[in-house]
């Protein structure tokens, strides 16, 4: 039996079995003043020099940007992050991620493997699917920001 | 100047891990402060506390838990929460009742007894709080936004782990000075690099510990002062608890976003961190400048972290702190001594006690009464703090 895939949270992302190119982050902008907001921001715009009078409407976030920063997390984090406390905690990577259309730094986990001594400021990445973790019932969905491989990145050029 | 209160007492409970209540930690420093200022508890016609939190639920009125404690005596009662600005907040609402005329000495208590390890927000299923969502989504603890600040001054303005390191040594000596601080042992840049990292690039010894305490500061006004035998008392001339400005542009705690930069109005507007923006709202009701300080106490969470308070207080243009600390400027003999309590690094955190604990020890070095880690003729001081979820708190006290 397959379990079913569903997002860590509903309404922040495409659907993770699109193709990697498709796979997007989801905010919303607002179509008064142009705001963008991820998470998501359905209650109101939050800019304070919106002319007003605008909805908030779904927007897919840049799926390429450069690293802000970068770190990563040696012990294991309290809940509700998911983990077993009986298998020996393996470090992953955090890095924060400069969207230029936007103006927005979006923090996410790195793609399983990737390592700090392997990111630099500066440096290009994208957003690819990923997995949070997996229960019983469940394989929970997530983002992953993947350092854009230096032949790809000349190919993109 | 119109705005003053007088600071007529300090006190503290001693910082550690003792095992017992918070409210015990805030009587002992409660009536520390009163016996400080000369006065009885049943003088008091106003307290003030800032609420302690544990596991990330408000559950516990602290003005009333601390009232209680010390004898209920039908005082006006007040309860803060702002997280690491509890305290700030509580001295400003003890400061507006003054100016106000609604109390003339107000007792101000901060108290908590913290869980070890990380800080973690409570239990259950709660995705609109983005304290919940960041450990959920991400588990992203304190540390980890504390070293993606680090790693990025290390990129942008080529600070070096042996930089951080510097704060910590700095910041131990002063606090084996201090007789009230949790840890009091010197420090070694050796000790720092020795230890275990927690979030990269900061160790354990570059981030501040849990910890129990307790701080209380005794305010009122200048003609109250003046009445009970206090002259020329440490007054307190401003208290910033300033919100950033929209569009916040740094990733901070508990966010898993920025707020964008393209907008309506936006790109018109000056760019101003927030930090910098809490110390500049205190300044500019103090009407007085960096260069008019003699000591600061800032929030060093992590040894990076100070560094950029440095830059955010005006001590030095951006990307200078590393030079401040390396120079010797924030020690304590330095130019302008950051953290001669021993800071955070020294304390460990107790939440809603430690913005009052860090007027305690403007209190006390603007009163000369500092000991072994006096500032020698301290005339004015700030203190500085964020509290999470958007909370700023500096306070300046001068002499
Ligand atoms: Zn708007």
């Amino acid at each position: 039996m397959t379990r079913a895939r569903r997002p860590v949270v509903p309404g922040w992302f495409t659907d993770d079995t699109d193709p990697d190119g498709a796979f997007r982050l989801l905010g919303t902008r607002c179509t008064a003043c142009a705001a963008v907001f991820f998470p998501r921001e359905d209650d109101g715009c939050r800019n304070p020099y919106c002319p007003g009078g605008g909805e908030l409407a779904e927007t897919p976030l840049s799926r390429r940007g450069r690293v802000w920063s970068y770190t990563d997390g040696r012990y294991r984090p309290p809940a509700p992050y998911v983990s077993d406390p009986d298998t020996p905690w393996e470090p992953y990577t955090l890095v924060a991620v400069e969207l230029a259309a936007e103006g927005m730094v979006v923090l996410g986990q790195a793609a399983p493997g990737v390592r700090p001594s392997e990111l630099a400021v500066g440096a290009e990445v994208e957003l690819v699917p990923g997995v949070l973790h997996e229960d019983a019932e469940h394989v929970w969905t997530t983002w992953h920001w993947r350092p854009v491989a230096t032949d790809a990145r000349e190919a993109a050029c | 100047m119109l705005t003053d209160i007088a600071v007529l007492g300090a006190g503290m409970h001693p910082w550690g891990k003792w095992g017992r209540s918070f409210v015990a930690y805030g009587v002992a420093a409660a009536r520390a402060a009163l016996a400080d200022a000369g006065l009885d508890w049943r003088e008091v016609p106003s307290v003030v506390g800032a609420d302690t939190v544990r596991g990330g639920y408000p559950g516990y009125v602290a003005g009333a838990s601390f009232a209680r404690a010390l004898g209920w005596q039908g005082a006006r009662v007040t309860s803060v929460y702002a997280a690491c600005a509890s305290g700030a907040q509580a001295i400003g609402t003890a400061r507006a009742q003054i100016l106000a005329g609604l109390a003339d000495v107000v007792l101000v208590v901060g108290a908590d007894a913290a869980p070890k390890g990380f800080f973690a927000p409570a239990g259950g299923e709660r995705p609109d709080d983005p304290d919940w969502l960041r450990f959920r989504v991400l588990g992203a603890t304190n540390p980890a936004y504390f070293g993606l600040y680090a790693r990025r001054r290390m990129a942008l303005y080529g600070d070096t782990p042996e930089d951080f390191a510097r704060v910590k040594v700095k910041n131990a000596a002063a606090g084996a000075l201090n007789p009230l601080a949790r840890y009091r042992k010197a420090v070694s840049a050796d000790d720092v690099a020795a230890s275990p990292v927690v979030a990269d690039p900061l160790r354990l010894l570059d981030i501040c510990a849990t910890s129990d305490g307790g701080a209380a500061l005794v305010l009122s006004s200048m003609a109250f002062a003046r009445r009970h035998g206090h002259p020329d008392p440490v007054r307190i001339r401003a208290v910033s608890t300033v919100t950033p400005e929209y569009p916040r542009t740094v990733l901070d705690l508990p966010d898993i976003a920025t707020d964008a930069m393209v907008g309506h109005g936006v790109a018109d507007r000056p760019f101003r961190p927030f930090r910098a923006s809490i110390a500049r709202a205190a300044y500019e009701e103090a009407g007085i400048g960096p260069e008019d300080l003699s000591l600061a106490e800032v929030y060093d969470l992590s040894t990076a972290l100070e560094l950029e308070w440095y830059e955010d207080l005006g001590l030095c243009p951006a990307g200078h702190g590393a030079a401040l600390v390396r120079n010797g400027v924030t020690a304590l003999g330095g130019r302008v001594p950051v953290n001669p309590s021993g800071g955070l690094a020294s304390f460990g955190e107790a939440v809603p006690a430690q913005a009052i604990a860090q007027v305690c020890e403007l209190t006390w070095q603007l009163r000369g009464a500092a000991g072994d880690r006096q500032v020698p003729g301290a005339r004015a001081g700030i203190t500085a703090n964020q509290g999470l979820f958007g909370h700023g708190s500096a306070v300046v006290a001068v002499r």
